[in-house]
């Protein structure tokens, strides 16, 4: 009865849309940027996210009301610093289901953490004989980054192989897995195919065959899925925070306190001692540790402010939203001719459609989407071992986030038509 | 849309897509004189250029890879211009062609460019102009190392 009322108060357009064409979960006006170009179809989130004004008012409120060298602690000022730190830490922790919110490290991104990883524990605990597990999938930061470090070690470098549709094949990773398996890395959700890992279920296989640790790259994982550290099972989680909505060169890396407090530094510096000697030098407690000179405070209260952003929307709601746009992505684009897509179902994915169209190039589809407003990624996506496995140098990927919505698909949808149509002709 | 769709024919026009359904000179080089690869580490296309001297005079050329329409055209219009020309002909065509696609005036009037004007759109497009400018970087050092 009040549903045809609704129909005609023009009020309520959430209950005229279907769900196969999801409203933004965000409104753009929530995104200066996007809110200053209405006919914009960002479509490239998953290399890095539109900032909420959430994000930009904090960054402007530290830096006008708050800004001083931490730690220092000598005046006010300086101890405002200091607190709008730790809070930011502490915020960020919540927000990923860690407790012990010392155990959270702040680095520049998802990168940094892996050569944080590699290069404290990794030269630490890896030898000649060892081995270290990557996946098909990892990208080339995670890839390369326990690549090269095996290398230097003496260790062998071991690839678990995907699935025809782009999962981890767990029969092949199982296989790889022994007694002088030292390390296990692999993505909680892949950047060039959305697959989300089933993280636990990789962590117990892991703890099941060996001593190994697990190093979860979440760079694809925080910005679209509940996380929570705590009950992951993983040793180490890193991300980026430019992907989660805060700012560049932001980031963290989560870890277990046993483990951290038993690595050496990784880079040395202010901040990070707790006595200096003519010879002998002894280092800070967690999380300073590991956290050199002067900390980018500023960043890190925009990290902040962006997971209390997601938080407000609820992760639950933010990977229905994906998922939703998704499915109709792929229903959308698979009735185009000659488009293939690339990776798993819908309902086992982040907002992260790749795809292929016969005989246009990835990189003709990105200019020809760009004159439409559509901005898409086309590349190898920092993952060229998965490139070779699928087949193709590049593909091209479309990603949603919170301010996607059914608009977003349809101009997709229409560019790859009209490319279609040019290459065709 | 009509005003998106004139610019994008000024980058995709008809003469580019048709070197790129069809390629000229495309394929291995018997007794090539010199040889050089490219990559662009963005996408990972990849041209190979081989070309062959009469003296001072390119014989032939011929390319082999993959990549995008921009790439491969821009690769399979230079095998064409290149025939007959002289190693200082060819290296001001280097330098006049990449006058070209960074949006010179100047190269986009000259006629003696001949069908590689068609590729003048991508001074539009500055994601692209590696694209284009892949193979004629290859003929650089070609013509550097010969």
């Amino acid at each position: 009865m009040s549903s045809s009322a609704s129909l005609h108060s023009g009020a309520t357009p959430a209950l005229i849309a279907p769900l196969a064409a999801p409203l933004p979960l965000a409104p753009r006006d929530a995104f200066p940027l996007l809110a200053a170009d209405p006919a914009l179809r960002y479509l490239d989130s998953a290399a890095t996210a539109q900032k909420p004004r959430a994000v930009l008012d904090a960054l402007r409120h530290y830096y006008e009301t708050a800004n001083a060298n931490p730690h220092r602690g000598a005046y006010r000022l300086s101890v405002a610093a200091t607190d709008a730190y730790h809070d930011a830490r502490a915020r960020v922790a919540r927000f990923v289901g860690l407790r012990d919110a010392d155990c959270l490290l702040f680095v520049r991104g998802t990168t940094e953490a892996m050569n944080l990883v590699a290069g404290s524990w990794g030269q630490a605990h890896v030898g000649p004989g060892d081995e270290v597990v990557v996946t098909r999938m990892d990208h080339h930061a995670t890839f390369v980054t326990w690549q090269q470090l095996a290398h230097a070690r003496g260790a062998a470098f071991r690839i678990a192989e995907l699935t025809p549709d782009g999962r981890v094949d767990l029969d092949h990773l199982a296989s790889l897995l022994g007694p002088r398996t030292k390390v296990v890395a692999f993505p909680h959700v892949s950047n060039a195919l959305g697959t989300v890992n089933p993280v636990r279920e990789i962590a117990a296989l892991v703890r099941e065959r060996s001593d190994a640790i697990v190093v979860v790259d979440g760079a694809q994982g925080v910005p679209h899925l509940p996380v929570e550290f705590d009950r992951l099972g993983a040793d180490f989680y890193a991300f980026s925070g430019h992907k989660v909505g805060g700012p560049m060169g932001s980031g963290a890396l989560l870890g277990r306190r046993a483990l951290l407090e038993a690595m050496p530094p990784w880079q040395f510096g202010g901040d990070m001692i707790a006595f200096v000697g003519d010879e002998v030098t002894t280092w800070n407690a967690l999380p300073h540790k590991f956290e050199a000179g002067t900390p980018n405070v500023g960043d890190a209260v925009g990290l902040a402010a962006a997971c209390d952003f997601l938080a407000g929307l609820g992760m639950d709601a933010v990977i229905a939203h994906e998922r939703a746009l998704v499915a109709a992505a792929m229903e959308r684009l698979g009735a185009i001719e000659g488009v293939r897509v690339h990776g798993p179902a819908a309902d086992q994915r982040s907002g992260v459609v790749s795809f292929s169209m016969a005989d246009v190039h990835p990189h003709d589809l990105a200019t020809i989407l760009d004159e439409r407003g559509v901005c898409i990624r086309a590349g190898h996506h920092c993952a060229q071992p998965l490139m070779r496995s699928l087949g193709v140098p590049a593909t091209a990927r479309a990603s949603f986030w919170v301010y996607s919505d059914a608009a977003d698909v349809e101009a997709l949808a229409e560019g790859l038509e009209s490319a279609r149509r040019l290459f065709a002709a | 849309m009509t005003v998106s769709d004139a610019q994008l024919a000024a980058i995709y026009q008809e003469l580019i897509l048709d070197h790129y359904r069809r390629p000229r000179n495309k394929g291995a080089l018997a007794g090539a004189d010199a040889r050089a690869e490219r990559r662009n580490p963005l996408c990972g296309d990849e041209i190979v250029l081989e070309v062959a001297f009469d003296g001072d005079v390119v014989r032939e050329a011929r390319f082999s890879g993959r990549g995008c329409s921009i790439s491969q055209a821009s690769a399979s219009m230079l095998t064409q211009a290149l025939r007959g020309r002289t190693r200082a002909e060819a290296e001001a065509l280097v330098r006049q062609f990449s006058a070209l696609v960074h949006g010179d005036a100047g190269a986009a009037g000259d006629e003696g460019l001949g069908e590689l004007r068609a590729l003048q759109g991508v001074a539009r497009f500055p994601a692209r102009i590696r694209c284009a400018t892949l193979a004629w970087s290859a003929l650089d050092e070609v013509l550097r190392g010969a």
